[in-house]
């Protein structure tokens, strides 16, 4: 799914229009990331977490050159999905797996 | 944050009421889930993407005791953060 088909499926579902339901859909990632940037951490019930990981400082090689480069230390977003969505995506596919079979 | 901070913002960005921001929200949320439900992707540009991948079962270690245990095979959600989402966490200020 993209987010033009989030943005439709929404539409559709709550009777907004497209463009009003494509500020809604932005307006929601943008405020994840804004307040990841300002390090403050999202928690969502029912669907997980945002944290920020800190990675640290490596020496990585260029694949291609086999040269080695400096990869300085960064913070990198994490997800971690919570447990109402880790049982669904198991389960789900689990089942339907068994019944394919 | 929480979601009800999201709820908020929604409301005053979209001009809609706090209720129906709220069932927006919501909805986004719950169609999220429901794609990923059916093992298929959440594609955001600029935020991410959400994927359901299969793991193997693996012999994995109670940390606490040291014992041997077998891991299931499993399903699990991963993120992959956009470069977008990636660039504004690194240079901004905090950690969480």
């Amino acid at each position: 799914m993209t987010k033009a088909e989030l943005v439709e499926k929404v539409a559709n579902q709550i009777n907004l229009t497209k463009k009003q339901t494509e500020v809604v859909v932005n307006t929601v990632f943008s405020s994840i990331t804004d307040s990841l940037a300002e390090g403050k951490k999202v928690e969502l019930r029912g669907f997980g977490s945002f944290r920020i990981r800190q990675r640290n400082a490596r020496v990585g090689r260029n694949p291609k050159s086999g040269q080695k480069v400096d990869v300085p230390s960064k913070k990198v977003p994490f997800f971690k999905a919570g447990k109402e969505l880790r049982e669904l995506v198991d389960e789900n596919i689990a089942e339907q797996e068994n019944q394919e079979s | 944050m929480t979601k009800q901070d999201i709820i908020n913002q929604v409301s005053s960005r979209a001009s809609l009421s706090r209720a129906k921001a709220e069932e927006a929200v919501e909805t986004v949320i719950e169609l999220i889930k429901e794609s990923l439900g059916h093992g298929e992707p959440v594609i955001l540009r600029r935020f991410g993407t959400f994927q359901v991948r299969a793991k193997s079962k693996r012999v994995g270690r109670n940390p606490k005791t040291g014992e041997e245990a077998e891991i299931s095979a499993r399903k699990v959600v991963r993120f992959k953060s956009g470069k977008f989402f990636k660039q504004a966490v690194d240079e901004g200020e905090g950690t969480t």
